[in-house]
């Protein structure tokens, strides 16, 4: 499509996102400003990280787009397409394969490598927010490395319910200096926030950018006497056996029926492909 | 004996219009000073001055700070003057609401302050809410409900146990009876009393309450349209008032 500039974004637009992140990854979880632009798209489906990933793409590269783990739903399809067209690049579903991995709130099972980029799409950028709404406020809190707030919400947490019940979106502290929403991740695919690749976070509405370099230290904020654990459902995957990877759990029909599968597709059925089996596959079932 | 807080030429201008202008004095460890004075006379101006909620146009405001001695807090840098705002100062709002986290339980907002020095141990962090509820008159029940669903005495005890968990050596009291009816007010006033005791605290109360400061303070400043007209120590000032703004202000007390 030569009416479009490659990836979409002018080359203006592109080299301003890219001085961003460049400053997002010398000031690890620092939220960068940035000028969001309006993308053929709504926001809340991934505008943040689409920019970054328009950003970060060159015709080499190969993309895949996942969300919530999966390749095949409607966020990830869409996206995938319109790089497919306004880029040309190769796009896999593959995480193995892939150079640059746009993300919705999961990070694959597969550990990712050094030649790899994993972009996420972000809501809301300040882990403060609903605990102080004020932004000036929350910037100065972070200027002052003022984080009780932080444990404040955490100490909610037990005091309701006897135990953290955030599950999600849980709260991080990057290379001991600022505290950073990991996007809504599960608290499971909290620990592979320590990752050999460079992981970069767009939020469109809210005009920010933060980065997390490769081999970044990450610690999920918790107590001494509750510490932190990333928890998962306490099943297997039915398809493919695994007992370690995050799953997803589906109501099958309307007499209590359901089965958990891995989140992540593109694992479940490279498993699958190995020869794993699960509870409910086809062979087993029968 | 040095002062733990020692004021100097204090001034604050809205544009034209004085705020507060020429206010100095010195207040001691374990003391209690009353600042008096009608509606509109600055003194609520003074108090956000000194604890540095609003910039000061002139003057200095010294501590007595636990490494240092005294430093003038007007010019520290914003995290040293907040580090001084959550361990060894505190703030009790007149309107409880402005002093406490309405979304958050009780036992949150008494460990917040607890939790901003570091304190990472739920189960101590409880342990000390528990004791400062306890210590304010809150049943040890009411731990996990939320402020909102407390009588405004009990938001006012509430406010007072989340800033006096550290441990401050200084207290700012904006009129922290305001808006309460006479007899929790009188609840109020003699727990005030007895945690000020007890902990040896500094304290400068600000109010339009006569009553209140003959109870709480050691000393007095009477202030009117910005300015410090007198001073001295309490039942002084208040039985035998030398200016005529206070001798004013002390016929006009009510009486029952």
């Amino acid at each position: 499509m030569s009416a479009y500039n490659f990836a979409y974004l002018d080359e203006q637009t592109k080299r301003m996102i890219r001085r961003a992140l460049l400053k997002g990854i010398a000031i690890p979880g620092y939220q960068v400003p940035f000028a969001s632009r309006e993308m053929p798209m709504p926001y809340g489906w991934g505008t943040g990280g689409v920019q970054v990933t328009a950003a970060c793409l060159t015709p080499e590269d190969r993309l895949k787009v996942i969300d919530q783990g999966a390749d095949d739903t409607t966020n990830a399809v869409s996206i995938r397409k319109f790089f497919e067209t306004t880029a040309g690049v190769e796009t896999t579903e593959r995480t193995r394969a892939a150079t640059v991995i746009q993300t919705r709130h999961r990070i694959p099972e597969e550990p990712l490598g050094e030649d790899q980029i994993l972009v996420y799409q972000v809501p809301i950028p300040e882990p403060l927010r609903f605990l102080e709404p004020r932004e000036t406020e929350t910037r100065r809190m972070h200027a002052l490395e003022e984080y009780g707030l932080m444990h404040v919400k955490l100490y909610e947490d037990i005091a309701r319910h006897g135990a953290i019940a955030t599950s999600y979106a849980y709260p991080v502290k990057v290379e001991g200096r600022y505290v950073m929403d990991p996007s809504p991740i599960p608290k499971f695919d909290n620990p592979k926030l320590e990752s050999a690749a460079i992981q970069l976070f767009g939020a469109g509405r809210e005009q920010r950018i933060y980065a997390i370099p490769p081999h970044t230290r990450v610690v999920s904020l918790d107590f001494e006497d509750h510490p932190f654990v990333a928890s998962k459902a306490d099943h297997a995957c039915d398809l493919c056996g695994a007992d370690h990877s995050y799953l997803d759990e589906v109501i099958v029909d309307d007499a209590g029926g359901r089965m958990f599968v891995c989140s992540d597709t593109d694992f479940c059925a490279t498993r699958q492909a190995e020869g794993h089996r699960g509870r409910l596959s086809p062979e087993a079932a029968e | 004996m040095t002062p733990l807080l020692s004021v100097r030429d204090i001034a604050k201008f809205y544009g034209p219009r004085v705020g507060c202008e020429g206010v100095g004095f010195d207040l001691y460890p374990g003391e209690v000073m009353g600042i008096v004075g009608e509606s509109g006379s600055g003194k609520s101006t003074l108090l956000n001055v000194l604890a540095g909620h609003l910039p000061a146009d002139r003057g200095e405001v010294l501590f007595d700070t636990r490494a240092e001695g005294l430093k003038d807090t007007l010019a520290m840098s914003e995290s040293e003057r907040r580090m001084l705002a959550r361990t060894d100062w505190a703030f009790v709002h007149q309107n409880p609401r402005d002093g406490l986290r309405m979304g958050v339980s009780a036992g949150g907002n008494v460990g917040e302050r607890l939790m901003a020095v570091g304190a990472r141990h739920y189960g101590e962090i409880r342990g000390t809410a528990l004791d400062w509820l306890d210590r304010v008159e809150i049943e040890a029940g009411r731990i996990d409900d939320r402020p909102r669903a407390f009588s405004g005495g009990m938001q006012q005890r509430l406010q007072i146990a989340r800033n006096l968990v550290t441990g401050p050596r200084l207290v700012f009291m904006d009129e922290p009876t305001g808006g309460l009816d006479v007899s929790v007010q009188a609840r109020l006033l003699d727990m005030l009393r007895g945690l000020v005791r007890e902990m040896g605290l500094s304290v400068l109360i600000v109010t339009h309450d006569l009553a209140v400061v003959r109870l709480l303070a050691d000393r007095l400043m009477v202030m009117k349209s910005g300015r410090v007209v007198e001073a001295g120590l309490t039942d002084q000032v208040l039985d035998d008032p030398q200016h005529p703004y206070t001798q004013l202000l002390v016929s006009s007390v009510l009486q029952v």
